[in-house]
């Protein structure tokens, strides 16, 4: 019987395998070439409009309601305790910490993440991936490294501006609509409110950022059987970016609180 | 297999003799299964400098397979491709790099770039190779689709080009850093007789223009016959026949005189 369990274990998890040693040399390969061959400016540009500037309203919507529903709930449980003040920094630091980073990577890897894996795959079933590469240009350097090098710029930008709109959301809920003391509640954001927890959030970015991007490209790159293949793809490369932002986003929690622990020290 | 006598006809002889040097490709005891299906099963096979040769076959015959080899997109399971003398099997993709600049492709589909417009797409491997200069992209553009019959083009997209345009275009892109040889992947299927037959006006004019050795695979007997200096016939994963046209035509072999006829009676492996 442990046999047949480990036997029946034994393809998917040789195939998970292989899949993170695909991914592994992919950003291999692509941080090789960001150091040792020129970067196509125009191309990266290109896509940090389309990552960046293009993300915003979904960004800005998601920081907002987010800020001002998380708001609004701790107020609910917090002025049982007369703490309505210490709002502020709940939504703050949570914002900072876990809800602004991963929110965030989730909404780019629905908009961005599906629409690499969807362009890259489909360049691979026209034959348009044989292509670049019949013309002495490897895909990696021209598609990958200006997407991986956008996201990392862009991811941090974005989540930033999460952040930012999520605590002006929360302030104009808590003061406006619940009538929390507004001096209150920003002295209390700007005291549990730490330099560590903007670096964990930027650091969050950053992982989030090289995740969606070699999860995205490398489905569009191994694209195959034509138009249903390029859907499998983009699909899988939403579910595979979304579970990885999520499973990591736990490890990196855990690790970054021990370099930066949470709470006012 | 069959080996055709050496007695090419005076004119072509003098075109082929012409050359002495290491083959432009040569293919040594290739072979290649895609899953369980042995595609290429030994190929033995020789493109001279300067020459035109055409491989015919069977749809589904690994012609297409053969040609992806050659340039490095495929990766045989056994045996030996070299290119001028070099061989390309075990080389990375940046090393492979060196020699598609000397070899172009056309493929059957064209592979345009979909996002970019014709003069960007034939354009695209001089600006991937350094030149930046809009008016020397411009002047090399225009002359390419000058040579190509397409003056004025320059602003459209692919998805608005005819299939003859789409492969005329994607001919451009593959010559304009002048290579040494172009692979031609069914330059005419699916075109009318005059599209076909202005592609194989192309094809002859890049060989006594510009010297461009030529590997063109096709089904289409009327432009083998026009283009060919030699021709290859590919069967069951191996070169059955090779040897110049007017040889081809003499053969009394039953499969070549089937399929040069195109006669299936009693062959149900063709459905």
């Amino acid at each position: 019987m442990m046999v047949r369990f480990f036997s029946a274990l034994g393809a998917p998890l040789l195939g998970f395998v292989q899949y993170l040693g695909e991914l592994i040399l992919l950003a291999g390969d692509t941080f090789r070439s960001i150091f040792t061959h020129r970067l196509r400016w125009k191309l990266f540009l290109n896509q940090v409009v389309e990552i960046g500037l293009l993300s915003q309203v979904l960004v800005i919507i998601t920081g907002g309601f987010t800020g001002a529903v998380f708001s609004a709930q701790a107020f609910f449980q917090f002025n049982k305790l007369g703490m309505g003040s210490a709002v502020g920094a709940v939504v703050s630091v949570s914002l900072c910490r876990e809800l602004a980073p991963v929110l965030t990577a989730l909404m780019v890897a629905g908009r961005v993440g599906a629409a690499m894996s969807a362009e890259i795959g489909t360049m691979k079933v026209t034959e348009q991936i044989d292509a670049l590469r019949a013309l002495a240009v490897y895909p990696v350097d021209y598609l990958v490294v200006p997407r991986t090098l956008a996201m990392i710029v862009s991811m941090p930008l974005l989540v930033a501006e999460c952040i930012a709109f999520g605590v002006v959301a929360g302030y104009f809920v808590a003061v406006y609509l619940l009538d929390v003391n507004g001096p209150y509640y920003v002295a209390n954001m700007v005291r549990w409110t730490r330099p560590r927890d903007i670096i964990m959030a930027m650091t969050k970015a950053c992982v989030f950022a090289v995740l969606i991007v070699f999860i995205s490209c490398h489905k569009g790159l191994t694209a195959r059987e034509g138009a249903v293949g390029v859907g499998r793809a983009t699909t899988e490369a939403v579910v595979n970016s979304s579970l990885a932002v999520l499973i990591v986003n736990f490890f990196l929690t855990m690790g970054l609180n021990i370099i930066f622990p949470a709470g006012h020290q | 297999m069959i080996e055709a006598p050496p007695s090419p006809e005076p004119q072509m002889k003098s075109r082929l003799d012409s050359d002495n040097s290491a083959p432009m490709i040569a293919v040594r005891s290739l072979k290649k299964k895609i899953g369980q299906q042995e595609i290429l099963c030994g190929i033995d096979l020789e493109v001279r400098d300067g020459e035109t040769l055409v491989l015919i076959g069977r749809s589904g015959g690994g012609k297409t397979v053969l040609l992806k080899h050659m340039i490095g997109l495929l990766e045989p399971d056994s045996g030996e491709i070299l290119i001028h003398g070099q061989s390309i099997i075990g080389m990375n993709e940046r090393q492979l790099g060196v020699i598609r600049e000397k070899v172009g492709i056309l493929f059957q589909s064209g592979a345009l770039f979909d996002s970019m417009t014709v003069e960007d797409n034939i354009a695209f491997p001089l600006r991937e190779a350094g030149e930046r200069d809009p008016e020397v992209l411009h002047a090399k553009v225009v002359e390419m689709l000058e040579v190509m019959e397409m003056e004025g083009q320059e602003e459209k997209m692919p998805e608005s080009l005819s299939g003859g345009m789409r492969k005329r275009v994607g001919l451009a892109r593959a010559i304009i850093r002048r290579p040494s040889c172009v692979l031609y992947d069914e330059p005419t299927a699916g075109l009318d007789p005059m599209v076909a037959d202005s592609i194989n006006r192309v094809i002859r004019r890049l060989q006594t223009h510009f010297g461009i050795t030529s590997l063109v695979v096709t089904h289409d007997m009327k432009s083998a016959f026009d283009v060919a200096d030699r021709i290859a016939y590919l069967h069951e994963g191996r070169v059955y026949f090779h040897g110049t046209p007017s040889e081809l035509q003499k053969s009394k072999d039953r499969l070549i005189q089937d399929f040069l006829l195109g006669r299936s009676e009693g062959r149900a492996d063709c459905l």
